[in-house]
């Protein structure tokens, strides 16, 4: 009996939350998709994500090694995979995103 | 009136206070392409006017920067006053990759920043996540001729032929920008670099990165003193990074930083060399009420600028903008709604990324008002000193050059007006990030995506 009291309250509660509050209504939506979204200490992890930004999971001896085979022959465009490279495949330089060399001028100094 | 309550979710966010909803600002140019295919290169990633406001740099993802200077025979009269042409450009920063952490560094510059004009030379410092560079700008106007032992176009004379001795003479010729790399200022930052920012004392110069902020000497490359340093012990233990920081205009001893918790410390560098210990802390108290999983994300300042009178300081977090009153530390004098209609689609911005953005702000030249970026190419305007504020759309659509803006309104309910448009059909890929004030004129450059845009108020 307490019980089924007990949860109307904080229904109440969260209602009164949804009509008071837009963030907390957009934070159930957030909740509802991801539920585990906010059980670690979500703070850090996106810090942790920010501060390891453009880390790329590659071993540069291979990268040495391919990009002088590379010299011999034409690159081939890269692949539009978008996937991230990490884990137990090794990349290679078609593999990454293609990064143009920027020696293009401007299109502001146009 | 101003505070940032919640409440305002629902307001609309502009009240066109210049009657019938025309601003005072005309749009003066656009540079860049109109096409809708952009590369990742061409995004506008800085904005900075030099402390004249004859020039203006624009950086981009691509590492190269592009100055533009004002029309000199335009720039006194008031209707064409904003008018800047290419005036030199040059690749900044390369892509590199560090062998040693597998670390990819991009090129994308991060920040421009112009030092005060001593010669006819100009000076700036730009960075990218890892490396600073300060670059000299100057203008070569004459070169020499009548050379002894070399024809004008290079090829040497015969000896033989030499039967007399002549002075060389300077002579006109076509102006040439030349930019050359005068300091690599490299190897001191872990982490990516978010702000430079030039001392008073035009010798020194600090750099911060998420975890540590650098004192530089320029002439100096080979050492970088460390002032603040907030990693802690224990990785795990991280709960706030620095976010941006900048020195004080006038007094070279005072500098300050924001962080991703929504505080900004202000240090003094009289009191020790290792400026962890703060002299004074901003931070607004939360409403623990209000308190959601958005609140530390949206509260996280991304950009602090003091006022140019050294009074007053301004941030931007994702929804407002504060100007503290640099002696009272307990809470703001002044909040501004930015768009707080975005509180209710914090859950799609988060998904998106979009609640991550860095939004810029800026101080007109006599701290009157106040500007800063928003989404679907509007920037906000607050006039401090009538409490008034107005939204512009920054397209190169509407309007000819010399036209004066409309203002915008954003609002919830489903009819609309002229001038109306709704929360839902706002676009978040087009967003202003990087914001620049003429110091002496009004005058204000930004960037869209891949555009730069001049904006000049209709003189009186």
């Amino acid at each position: 009996m307490s019980g089924e009291v007990e949860a109307s309250t904080e229904e109440q509660q969260e209602m009164q939350d949804t009509v008071v509050s837009p963030e907390k209504a957009e934070e159930a939506k957030l909740k509802a998709r991801y539920p585990h979204l906010g059980t670690r200490p979500g703070g850090s992890d996106l810090l942790r994500k920010r501060l390891q930004k453009g880390q790329k999971y590659f071993d540069s001896g291979d990268y040495n090694m391919a990009k002088a085979k590379m010299k011999n022959k034409q690159l081939p465009t890269a692949a539009a995979e978008k996937t991230e490279i990490t884990g137990d495949h090794i990349p290679t330089p078609q593999d990454l995103p293609q990064r143009k060399q920027s020696l293009v001028a401007s299109k502001l100094a146009v | 009136m101003w505070s940032s309550c919640w409440t305002y979710s629902l307001n609309l966010s502009s009240v066109p206070g210049d009657g019938d909803g025309q601003s005072r600002w005309c749009l003066s140019q656009v540079k860049g392409a109109v096409d809708d295919d952009v590369a990742e290169a061409d995004i506008i990633s800085a904005v900075e006017f030099n402390h004249s406001g004859e020039l203006l740099a624009t950086g981009d993802r691509g590492g190269r920067i592009v100055i533009f200077q004002q029309e000199q025979e335009s720039k006194n009269l008031p209707q064409c006053r904003a008018e800047y042409n290419v005036y030199s450009t040059f690749q900044s920063h390369e892509p590199e990759f560090d062998y040693l952490k597998s670390l990819e560094i991009e090129e994308k510059i991060n920040k421009i920043r112009w030092l005060p004009q001593k010669n006819a030379a100009h000076f700036l410092l730009s960075t990218n996540d890892k490396t600073i560079k300060l670059w000299k700008i100057s203008e070569r106007d004459k070169r020499p001729e009548g050379y002894n032992l070399k024809e004008e176009d290079g090829r040497y004379r015969h000896p033989s032929s030499l039967t007399t001795l002549r002075v060389p003479v300077f002579q006109p010729m076509d102006l040439m920008v030349e930019a050359s790399p005068r300091r690599v200022y490299a190897n001191a930052h872990t982490y990516h670099i978010n702000s430079i920012s030039v001392n008073s004392d035009n010798e020194t110069y600090l750099s911060a990165d998420d975890l540590r902020i650098n004192l530089w000497h320029l002439d100096f490359t080979d050492r970088s003193f460390n002032i603040v340093d907030i990693k802690p012990a224990n990785m795990e233990e991280l709960t706030e990074v620095i976010t941006a920081s900048e020195f004080h205009p006038l007094q070279c001893n005072t500098f300050v930083y924001g962080s991703s918790k929504g505080s900004v410390r202000l240090c003094d560098m009289r009191a020790s060399a290792l400026c962890d210990q703060h002299s004074k802390l901003f931070e607004e108290p939360e409403d623990p009420s209000t308190r959601s999983f958005f609140s530390e994300i949206i509260s996280s300042i991304s950009d602090v600028k003091f006022s140019h009178s050294g009074r007053y300081m301004m941030t931007r977090d994702y929804l407002t903008l504060k100007i503290w009153d640099l002696h009272m530390e307990s809470r703001p004098v002044e909040t501004y709604q930015v768009h707080g209609y975005l509180r209710s689609k914090l859950c799609s911005l988060y998904e998106n990324d979009c609640i991550f953005d860095k939004f810029e702000c800026c101080w007109r030249g006599d701290d009157s008002e106040v500007m800063t970026g928003s989404y679907n190419n509007f920037f906000r305007m607050f006039n401090r000193d009538a409490q008034r504020d107005s939204t512009l759309e920054a397209s190169w659509e509407n309007g000819s050059p010399g036209c004066p803006l409309k203002t915008w309104r954003v609002c919830t309910g489903s009819r609309r007006k002229r001038n109306e448009i709704g929360v839902d059909c706002l676009d978040f890929s087009r967003k202003i990030l990087y914001t620049s004030w003429h110091p002496q004129d009004n005058i204000v450059a930004l960037a869209t995506v891949n555009n730069l845009y001049i904006f000049q108020e209709k003189p009186n």
